[in-house]
């Protein structure tokens, strides 16, 4: 059980050498590559991080500007008293634990229940945030100012996509992750096999709601200034979902093949047409549901087997649009 | 009492969002997450009418509820019914439908954009105060709860008491059954996608009279519809109006009692009261 397979050891050492070799890239450009790719780690984090619960459950999560602002306020509210570390571990925690009380309350019951919730959860949030500043303290925003450079957040970016991947990696192995592919194939056969279907899913939606409370901490001293419009908004779950989609849920690095091509073209249509990009995200979301329904991966993994074993596919994997 | 008014009117229009995404989702099983946008498209359309043509948002309705109707019919005709076609459970139906409509919902939301910006909008209509029990209400939220009653008694008297009506809520409890004695049941689920869209267009076209409006607000209607939705039990008539007055008033509370700011707090408290203690609906039969 604990020894490596080869083929997780070749797995572990292309994922290093691919990491340290981005760990580079502040060193070559510190100008507009540098910020695409902190925009690319971080959303490869984030996807990541939506994946872990998605991904098996096939829950649909659009909690994670909440999460994500939440942890934002954490180093908003504490960098001027507590040290950066700490601050990280108390995201972590805040994000983890309003993942947990959303799961408690919506992931007993079916699927449109957790959407319908999550759906306004960054709203509600956010007038409870402005609600309690406004009457107890005398300012909306918060100033974090730091001596962090983008090539920290970079990195700290890097570390925490190390630190998500080995997570998932880890979920895999353990009873934890067996429990949630028995869950995604057949609720009722998990049921009746003694795991506590409501019980795996709140842990597992915790954790993904922890990493993606530390991202938002990370990325606090980009915005230096942090109010509540910008720190939750509510596009950032619905980009999540789907560029994750994109990339496909199937495998841990899937999304990142959806992360690198939405993340460079958004770039390019919001700088060109910044009146467009709504409708780019729902065309994005149109291609994913009419063309791509498993991403990415999932084309790729229908050419290779078709090509590997040379016969043509059969109607029921060409029925799928 | 002021609350009492104020929120009754609020929830009128609310009733007839939910309704609208109470037939959509009850018969046709498709959870259209981009409800919101045809809200808005309409307020839209009522004000670009209204502004142009001088045609009151009251006769405007006769124009934008059969415009949405077979605006939501091509819709669920070209773009619902292959998902519908290609699901192999209800869960993947959920799945799809709710990415598919998102995808809408973006794409309304940007048209709109390009087409009105990102301002804000609102225009004069019945603007005179009305004064009832010692307090002045705005004409135009009297004439919009009057109508949304009447849209919601019309729908309930087509649903309950016509032949069409009966097989479509046949078609709400049971798919397959109803297919089987001899209802149509994908024209039946486009009628009532259609006809959801319709009530939800008209809803709007009353609403823009008096609020003000934009071209991103969609989204937090829609989430307001399905929570009422989800609190009345899924297509029932009764229980959407009844949840829908309740959730009106109950925002209307906590806005002139506590903070302006808080109305999703208050939306959220009886959502999560309901999920804890009556998943299944204000009138809903708990699952066997």
């Amino acid at each position: 059980m604990n020894a490596f397979t080869a083929r997780e050891l070749r797995t572990a050492v292309i994922g290093a050498a691919a990491l340290a070799a981005a760990a580079l890239i502040p060193l070559a450009d510190d100008g507009y590559y540098l910020s695409l790719a902190v925009n690319i780690a971080l959303y490869a984090v984030l996807c990541t991080a939506w994946t872990l619960f998605s991904g098996p459950t096939h829950y649909i999560s659009l909690a994670t500007a909440a999460f994500f602002g939440i942890g934002t306020y954490t180093v908003g509210l504490g960098i001027d008293t507590l040290p950066f570390p700490l601050l990280l571990a108390i995201a972590a925690i805040a994000g983890g634990l309003i993942a947990g009380l959303v799961g408690v309350a919506t992931l007993r019951l079916s699927g449109v229940y957790f959407v319908i919730f999550t759906l306004g959860l960054a709203e509600l949030v956010r007038q409870i945030v402005t609600w309690l500043q406004t009457n107890f303290t005398n300012a909306v925003g918060l100033y974090v100012f730091t001596d962090f450079t983008e090539a920290h957040i970079f990195w700290m970016l890097l570390g925490l996509a190390a630190l998500v991947y080995v997570t998932g990696w880890l979920i895999n192995r353990s009873r934890l992750g067996f429990a949630m592919r028995i869950i995604g194939n057949d609720e009722t056969v998990a049921r009746h096999a003694g795991i506590d279907v409501a019980r795996s899913k709140v842990i597992l939606f915790m954790i993904s709601g922890a990493f993606i409370g530390i991202t938002g901490a990370v990325l606090a001293p980009r915005f230096a200034y942090v109010e509540p419009p910008s720190a939750f908004n509510p596009l950032i779950s619905f980009q999540v979902v789907i560029m994750a989609l994109l990339g496909g849920t199937s495998r841990l690095w899937a999304p990142l093949l959806g992360v690198i091509p939405f993340t460079i073209l958004f770039d390019q249509v919001s700088a060109h047409f910044p009146n467009h990009t709504s409708l780019m995200i729902g065309i994005a979301f149109m291609a994913v549901v009419y063309v791509l329904p498993r991403g990415v991966t999932g084309l790729v993994e229908d050419l290779v087997r078709t090509r590997g074993s040379g016969r043509p596919a059969t109607v029921a994997e060409r029925a799928q649009p | 009492m002021d609350i009492l008014v104020t929120g009754t009117v609020l929830g009128g229009t609310y009733a007839l969002i939910a309704l609208g995404l109470t037939l959509q989702y009850g018969v046709a099983r498709i959870m259209n997450l981009a409800n919101g946008e045809n809200l808005v498209l309409a307020c839209f359309t009522t004000f670009w009418l209204f502004s142009t043509y001088a045609v009151s948002p009251l006769l405007g309705i006769a124009i934008i509820a059969p415009a949405a109707f077979a605006l939501n019919w091509l819709i669920y005709r070209f773009a619902m019914r292959p998902l519908v076609e290609r699901a192999k459970n209800r869960g993947q139906l959920e799945v799809d439908s709710i990415l598919a409509t998102f995808g809408l919902m973006f794409i309304f939301q940007g048209v709109m954009l390009l087409a009105f910006g990102g301002g804000y909008y609102t225009y004069n209509f019945l603007n005179t105060p009305v004064e009832i029990l010692g307090a002045n209400y705005g004409l135009n939220r009297l004439v919009t709860l009057a109508a949304a009653a009447i849209i919601a008694l019309a729908l309930w008297l087509f649903l309950y008491f016509t032949r069409y009506g009966t097989a479509i809520r046949a078609v709400a409890v049971d798919p397959v059954a109803a297919g089987l004695v001899a209802i149509d049941v994908p024209r039946a689920s486009a009628f009532a996608f259609a006809l959801g869209g319709a009530v939800t267009a008209a809803a709007g076209s009353m609403l823009s009279t008096f609020y003000t409006f934009n071209a991103s607000m969609g989204v937090i209607f829609t989430m307001k519809a399905l929570i009422i939705v989800i609190m009345g039990g899924v297509g029932d008539v009764r229980g959407a109006v009844l949840a829908a007055l309740l959730l009106g008033i109950a925002e209307t509370a906590v806005a002139t009692l506590v903070d302006p700011g808080l109305t999703l707090a208050a939306t959220y408290a009886l959502f999560i009261i309901v999920l804890l203690f009556r998943p299944q609906g204000i009138f809903g039969r708990s699952p066997a």
